[in-house]
């Protein structure tokens, strides 16, 4: 598939003019709001790099805030959970993870650090090479699983295929529909709907966002990675605050149905249960955590190993985490901005929180971009 | 994490199949497509699995977009996703 003119004439999603037309139906609609601010939040750290990499907030009218909120899977692990794959490593057990996952911090150093300590960990960016391990090896190999619903599915799916017996899943996944509940919740939210992720819309289907909508009464609009998705998924969304309608709008509807993919749901429901757990930095989040069935006990590294934590916990966190607005941001209740370690001590050579750590952060895409994004008000 | 990306079925052996990205060619898995995959059809490719057949009509706009995003820069945090999603990073410091 090498690049062709012919390709690129097709880009009919990235026409310039339709995004200044689109962008224009944006100011009137704020317009006939008469002044009244909008926020809007998105949950997805590709939806973030699309926004920053293309200058879209440049675009947007005055009063329309388009936050993201705990769209990062990575930056969302706990801390304990990360001390699970750390201390694990420091047992000598071998862990393999994806790479976003080495350098976000536990309450006691990252994998990075513990394999700078002699921990054995690689980076593999599918769970099929870290079965591939575990096949050509006698020893245990852990595969610390991390991502939502659609990294989920592969997890359970590889589960479901007869891997060797020397391997094991330390599942971190988490599941994004019970986390805007809480979000939608929170006291001071000023969010008045949700962009949801068209590729983890792919599986789900746009339905799994109706009992959310029933019982918020916040609407969910479902949009592709394209600019001219983006714009108009706010579109969608603005219209909708401004009429009083809570529904789920389908507008990446070439990829997105609403039944959504229904192998890789009974795939992913099979292996997976939700039960609650802490999302780094948020709150408690029911049904936010996905844990293997007790028929997959013995592919859980929590049932297989003893995972020795207490070792871990003896020092406190420093200052300069404490100083940290990761949980702020992932909430979306801060921007990187009012961080005052942004870009300055933490970077993503050397970072402090994990929104800095993974690609899919808001302060990594924001400090990656120019670190100031709102042009409206820029010097 | 969220991101799928586009890729041309070269072969199909079981659950497995070879998927063409750009001139680098991966074994993707088949277990939770959502319809059946054959040498010349297009994939969603979500780290090494399919997760949707591509139909026809669809492929050039979608393939269009990634193309648009690989003739970034090495450093494009978007290009980095797209070419770990198809195994060409060095992933050894995430």
């Amino acid at each position: 598939m090498p690049p062709t003119a012919s390709s690129l004439d097709r880009l009919e999603f990235r026409d310039r003019d339709q995004v200044h037309r689109l962008a224009a139906r944006l100011h009137d609609q704020m317009q006939r709001l008469g002044g009244e601010r909008v926020s809007v939040m998105h949950v997805c750290g590709t939806h973030e790099q699309a926004i920053a990499r293309f200058g879209l907030r440049a675009l947007l009218p005055a009063g329309l805030d388009v936050i993201m909120g705990p769209g990062c899977p990575v930056c969302v692990t706990d801390l304990p959970e990360v001390d699970e794959g750390v201390a694990l490593a420091r047992q000598g057990v071998r862990i393999a993870t994806y790479g976003d996952m080495l350098r976000v911090p536990g309450t006691a150093g990252s994998l990075a650090d513990a394999r700078s300590a002699g921990g054995r960990i690689d980076v593999v960016y599918s769970i099929a090479q870290a079965v591939e391990m575990a096949r050509k090896s006698s020893e245990e190999v852990v595969f610390f699983a991390t991502g939502f619903e659609t990294t989920a599915v592969t997890t359970a799916a590889t589960l479901l295929s007869d891997p060797p017996g020397n391997f094991s899943v330390l599942s971190a996944h988490k599941y994004i529909p019970p986390v805007m509940e809480i979000v939608a919740e929170m006291p001071g939210s000023r969010v008045q709907g949700f962009l949801a992720a068209g590729h983890a819309a792919t599986i789900t289907g746009w339905g799994v966002f109706e009992p959310f909508v029933a019982r918020h009464k916040l609407p969910v609009v479902v949009a592709g990675f394209e600019p001219l998705d983006i714009l108009a998924g706010l579109c969608g969304l603005v219209d909708a605050i401004a009429a009083g309608n809570a529904a789920v709008y389908n507008l990446f509807p070439r990829s997105v149905s609403r039944e959504g993919n229904r192998v890789a749901q009974d795939v992913l429901w099979r292996v997976f249960r939700p039960i609650g757990g802490r999302w780094r930095g948020i709150a408690h989040i029911p049904n936010g955590n996905l844990r293997l069935r007790d028929e997959y006990a013995r592919f859980d590294a929590r049932s297989r190993f003893e995972i020795d934590l207490a070792g871990l916990w003896q020092s406190a966190p420093s200052t300069l985490v404490q100083a940290c607005r990761c949980g702020d941001i992932l909430a979306g209740r801060s921007s990187p901005e009012d961080c005052e370690l942004f870009s300055q001590q933490c970077t993503p050579e050397n970072p402090v929180g994990a929104c800095m750590v993974s690609t899919e952060g808001t302060c990594r895409i924001w400090h990656e971009y120019g670190g100031h994004l709102d042009l409206r008000s820029a010097p | 994490m969220c991101l799928g990306v586009p890729g041309k079925v070269l072969d199909v052996q079981g659950m497995t199949a070879t998927v063409d990205f750009w001139g680098v060619q991966r074994q993707i898995l088949l277990h939770v497509v959502d319809a059946p995959v054959a040498p010349g059809d297009y994939i969603l490719n979500h780290v090494g699995f399919a997760i949707r057949r591509i139909p026809p009509e669809e492929v050039a706009a979608t393939v269009a977009l990634f193309e648009e995003l690989l003739s970034a820069g090495k450093t494009d945090l978007m290009a980095g996703e797209v070419r770990a999603q198809v195994g060409e990073v060095d992933a050894s410091d995430g």
